[in-house]
């Protein structure tokens, strides 16, 4: 088995210990549900001297519907199991229960948490492999010990993919993060935390925790789903990730679109949010054309790179066929 | 050996809870890194970052001089080569003048603990020069600098072993034929992935005996090769290997991790322990070898085979392993279900620079026989006879011999194929499926071990020792390794058939070469028919003892005395019967201490009369018929597996659930080398592994496997216990090219290379609209497209 390195663990009861201890020791590193971090660690990605567990902050492990502020709540403590069956997630965010019921395994989902799920590295066919792996490509690259990128030749940016599934539903969702650091909580839209840089792939600053999901309560009728496609149906990170939001007039599938979100995932580092889908504003969302236009304009806009399995040009035009099929499937009934 | 003057079954058959099923279960099994010794060190290996390259200098000082470090070894500590097959011993415990693969091992220190130990191996400086590195078998095979080749103890270059057999006129076969099927076929290299990583532990006693735990499955062929490098004798080695978490061949042979314990122990005074991480499982490997492989095959416009023409080109990584004995089998075992008229292959195994390849579940045998039933497929639809009917008409049949001289005795073949046939309803609903779904066939054999040992010897291949105590239990003492497959349980089935004893009063003591009998392992599916009958021949023995007695007390002939549901009964007068342990105590009275031995040869009239004719010989052959039922999205290129029929004549199933198990067990294995599987190194990365872990080498989840419906068919062998013969490999090979076939019905295109993944599903569904938009192929099903449509 691989080994962990040696580190500290502390484990606060409250936010602000929290803070106050990221403030006292600036490497150390926040450890929820651990299932992204420890690999890491056990790969020798990074070796933080201190370890701040979030396991005792019983604060933030609810689920609220604050109707004044108009949004469901999700602390960052909940773990993704809770959230796939969640009856108000369900209700709410259909999309956004399948995406945390589709990560990794059961087991997987019982022990990491959403907070943990939002702030994902990014992941990398070249990176998340052990130490001496890494030796015997000749010393890592960019986000690891080297100071090349195996993905683009002579490239200088970490383009390491972004590879939660729950970050391009958020997003399509209008979800917001809460973050709580020395100068005190900030709220940041999902949609402008995310950098495409590999090597420092969001907007946390230092010292900061994220404690809370927010996501805007539905005003209108809406049809939302999230597809991945994974070599397996169970354990494996998406290679094709897409969240759809259609927002509408009305109920039935002949209800005119207002509004409409495509985020995907497993690109660089950054989740793509897919634009230029004006032509669709107005038109039913069951008209066949619907389905079309989305998908070829999110063909055209995402450009997979060979930083995870599967041939690019592959997984280009399985977000095409994806991207079709999910909104036919949400014009059906 | 049917039983002799036995009275009825009553545990042959039927369903039996493993004897080591509830310690399992209840996460209390001690597996060989459960062991923890007073004193003991925890050892790591350094490995080779290279592909490829001498080794100038090691210095081991800074490692040595730290503090908790209790001993270093390299290559030089063993410079006595070794190797599974005794013609081929081309590997040392550790480099010693080079290293032929990313993860070759170059030196190994046991320290107080393994963060220790890591830190020592990280300060061991190893000067490397680096040479030109080969990952194509015909490149390595074409190489002519000496310098360059990579095994260091091979004799002809970069070639390991290359045989060519020929048994009748092939060539003047394929001109007469009314058809030849010509095909290239790829079978992408696959390993094992049994959950449990290998780990060894040693220990020096007081008295100098050696002891090393391991988690191998083959405790003998350790035993002997530890002798050899180590220079101790056997009779002051023990190899005991505690219960095992899966091998499929991928633990039947010594690896680095044995010997470096074993020295370390000897070195330091302390017992030492190794644990692979899952990475060095990956690079110790011994998995399936890619191969490349030509077929031709003749046939007349009946369907008859006519001629079998074949070259395989066998990727062998750095060292021989079983290579010698998979060369052989990439052509042996091939001869049956099918009589092939004629049939010539020529086998050539290079050595490259990658994880030594060697035998994982049906050994050299799955790979030719996803080209055959390919083969036979496409004649099929070529002479327009339906595919199940092409195979019965090819098939062998009972007590027949193969073209290359080997004799099979009972043969299920037709019954599997009729099963698979009635079960998935291929005659009402293959003429029916639409365009994506399809239904394919394909049929194998396998061998039930194999007639030769590894090294010569004129002993028996397998003992087994029984005692039988006054308290009513029984101990059965076999060397023979439980890798999980369940032949201790199948021992304990025997002797309770044979005894009258529950399970549960049967205590099996396995792979312990001090308390046991020698065994020669669990490899090639023998250790059913083989200990099997060596138990059944003890346990008859002890029988005969038992019934004597009690026939004597009560006065009537020893045939009416039935040992059943712990007593012993009279037959004719069922009231009267005495407890297992009465009657055990009257044999004991009567012959002193209950105890028998029990031993098994192979029957040698079996082989060809050739070189390499005994390679492949089985004393009984089992049959398999695959029949997959498979949906194709012809826009991703996904295959969804639906449902996989599988009939497999394994002679006599002696515990039903276990057989089933195994059944099921393999098909899912060759349903994950179909779809998924890729062991492989990438050449652009300097030939490090593509994913040496297991979120990178994918093998399918639970929720990917299709439906196995596993069904049992009973042509009993004179040659196995019972009737018996294996179930534990054979039903494994075809179950790829069912698959493959199934494709091909339902989409109308031929995968000849593995694995078929989304992208080259897709590519080719797409080549084949493109030829059929140029009007060079009608519209796969197009008829049947047609009259849905109208």
């Amino acid at each position: 088995m691989l080994r962990l390195p040696h580190f500290q663990v502390s484990a606060p009861t409250t936010v602000e210990e929290v803070v106050a201890a990221l403030k006292e020791e600036p490497g150390a590193r926040l450890v929820a549900g651990g299932t992204d971090l420890l690999p890491n660690l056990k790969h020798r990605l990074e070796a933080p001297e201190q370890l701040i567990s979030l396991g005792r902050l019983t604060s933030l492990r609810g689920i609220v519907r604050d109707d004044a502020a108009g949004v469901l709540r999700i602390g960052s403590q909940v773990r993704l199991a809770e959230i796939a069956a969640d009856p108000q997630v369900a209700e709410l965010f259909p999309s956004l229960a399948t995406s945390a019921g589709l990560v990794a395994s059961p087991s997987i989902r019982n022990t990491a948490t959403i907070g943990g799920n939002v702030n994902l590295d990014v992941r990398c066919r070249y990176v998340n492999q052990s130490e001496f792996w890494r030796g015997g490509i000749g010393g890592g690259c960019l986000k690891s010990e080297g100071d090349v990128c195996h993905v683009v030749p002579k490239g200088r940016n970490c383009v390491a993919a972004m590879s939660s599934d729950n970050v391009p539903v958020l997003i399509s969702l209008g979800a917001s993060l809460v973050l709580v650091g020395p100068e005190g909580a900030r709220e940041v839209a999902m949609a402008d935390y995310y950098r495409a840089d590999g090597l420092r792939h969001t907007k946390a600053e230092e010292g900061e925790l994220t404690t809370e999901v927010r996501i805007p309560l539905p005003t209108t009728p809406r049809r939302v789903d999230y597809v991945k496609w994974a070599v397996r149906k169970s354990i494996d990170f998406p290679l094709v990730s897409v969240a759809l939001r259609f927002d509408l007039d009305g109920e039935g599938v002949d209800a005119a679109i207002t509004a409409v979100q495509v985020v995907v995932g497993v690109l660089g580092a950054k989740p793509r949010q897919v634009s230029r889908l004006e032509a669709v504003i107005g038109r039913a969302m069951n008209d066949p054309e619907v389905a079309l236009l989305v998908s070829e304009a999110t063909f055209k806009q995402c450009k997979p790179l060979p930083n995870v399995p599967y041939e690019p040009a592959y997984r280009r035009q399985m977000i095409r066929v994806y991207t079709r099929r999910a909104i036919q499937a949400l014009a059906q009934g | 050996m049917p039983g002799e003057d036995r009275d009825r079954d009553w545990q042959i058959g039927k369903v039996h809870r493993k004897v080591d099923a509830m310690e399992r279960m209840r996460g209390i099994t001690r597996y060989t890194d459960d062991l923890k010794l007073p004193g003991m060190l925890h050892a790591k290996i350094l490995r080779s970052p290279h592909p490829h390259a001498k080794i100038l200098s090691i210095d081991t000082s800074a490692a040595e001089a730290m503090p908790g470090v209790f001993g270093v070894v390299t290559g030089q500590d063993f410079r006595i080569p070794y190797g599974i097959i005794p013609w081929t011993p081309d590997e040392n415990a550790l480099a010693v003048d080079k290293v032929c693969h990313v993860g070759d091992g170059v030196a190994c220190v046991a320290a107080v603990d393994e963060d220790t130990a890591i830190a020592a191996i990280a300060a061991i400086k190893v000067e490397y020069e680096e040479l030109r590195a080969f990952y194509d078998p015909e490149e390595a095979l074409a190489n002519r600098d000496r310098e360059l080749t990579i095994n260091p103890y091979a004799r002809k270059g970069n070639l390991s072993k290359h045989v060519v057999l020929e048994f009748g006129d092939v060539e003047g076969s394929l001109e007469g034929a009314d058809l030849v099927v010509a095909g290239d076929y790829f079978f992408e290299g696959t390993t094992h992935g049994a959950i449990e990583p290998h780990c060894a532990v040693a220990q020096v006693e007081p008295n100098g005996i050696l002891t090393v735990w391991s988690a191998t499955q083959v405790s003998h062929y350790l035993h002997r090769e530890l002798s050899k490098v180590l220079e101790i004798p056997p009779h002051q080695i023990r190899v005991i290997q505690p219960p095992l978490g899966g091998a499929f061949g991928g633990k039947s042979e010594p690896f680095d991790l044995e010997f470096c314990v074993a020295k370390l122990a000897l070195v330091c005074g302390r017992p030492v322990k190794l644990l692979y991480t899952r990475e060095e499982v990956f690079y110790s490997h011994r998995g399936r070898h890619p191969m490349k492989m030509k077929y031709r095959t003749g046939f007349t416009k009946e369907g008859k085979i006519t001629g079998v023409s074949a070259k395989t080109i066998l990727d062998g990584g750095a060292y021989s392993s079983f290579g010698l004995v998979t060369t052989y089998y990439s052509g042996q075992l091939l001869c049956a279900p099918y009589d092939f008229g004629s049939y010539r292959f020529e086998s050539t195994r290079a050595y490259t620079n990658k994880p030594a390849c060697g035998p994982k579940r049906g050994h050299g045998s799955v790979q030719p026989r996803f080209a055959i039933e390919i083969q036979l497929d496409k004649a099929a639809v070529a002479l327009g006879i339906d595919p199940i009917e092409l195979r019965r008409r090819n098939d062998i049949g009972s007590d027949s011999v193969t073209v290359n001289e080997f004799r099979v005795g009972s043969n299920g073949f037709q019954e599997c194929l009729t099963r698979v046939e009635t079960a998935s309803g291929w005659q009402e609903r293959r003429p029916s499926l639409p365009y994506g779904q399809g239904l394919g066939v394909a049929g194998s054999t396998y061998i039930s071990g194999t007639n030769y040992p590894i090294y010569p010897n004129e002993m028996p291949q397998a003992a087994v020792q029984i005692c039988l105590d006054r308290s009513g239990r029984a101990r059965v003492f076999s060397g023979a390794n439980d890798i999980g497959q369940g032949s201790n349980t199948m021992l304990a089935v025997i002797v309770s058939e044979e005894l009258g004893l529950p399970l549960d009063d049967i205590r099996v003591l396995s792979a312990d070469t001090d308390l046991c009998p020698v065994d020669l392992g669990a490899y090639s599916s023998r250790i059913t028919l083989m200990v099997g009958n060596a138990c059944l021949n003890a346990a008859q023995k002890l029988r005969r003892k038992v019934c004597e007695a009690v026939a004597k007390r009560w006065e009537i002939p020893r045939k009416r005395v039935v040992l059943a549901k712990r007593m012993a009964l009279d037959l004719e007068n069922p009231e009267r019967n005495v407890s297992s342990a009465e009657a055990f105590a009257w044999a004991e009275a009567d012959n002193g201490l209950l105890g028998e031995v029990g031993s098994y040869n192979t029957p040698k009239d079996r082989h060809g009369d050739y070189r390499g004719g005994t390679i492949g010989a089985s004393p009984a052959y089992s049959f398999t018929a695959h029949l997959a039922e498979v949906d194709v999205d012809p826009e991703t290129g996904l295959v969804d597996v639906k449902t996989i029929w599988v009939a497999h004549d394994c002679g006599k199933a002696l515990s039903k659930r276990i057989v089933e198990g195994q059944i099921e067990g393999s098909t899912y294995m060759g349903f994950g080398e179909a779809l998924m599987e890729q062991h492989i190194v990438d050449p652009e990365h300097r030939g490090v592994h593509t994913g040496p872990n297991l979120l990178d080498y994918r093998m399918p989840t639970f929720l990917d496997t299709p439906t196995i419906d596993a069904m049992i068919v009973e042509a009993a062998d004179a040659n196995g216990p019972y009737g018996a013969k294996e179930a534990g490999e054979g039903p494994l090979h075809s179950s790829i090219p069912a698959i493959a076939n199934a494709i091909y019905d339902a989409v109308g295109i031929r995968l000849d290379t593995l694995p078929f993944s989304p992208p080259k599903v897709l590519a080719a569904i797409e080549e084949r609209q493109r030829r059929v938009e140029a009007g060079e192929l009608p519209p796969h099903k197009a008829e049947r497209t047609a009259r849905r449509s109208a």
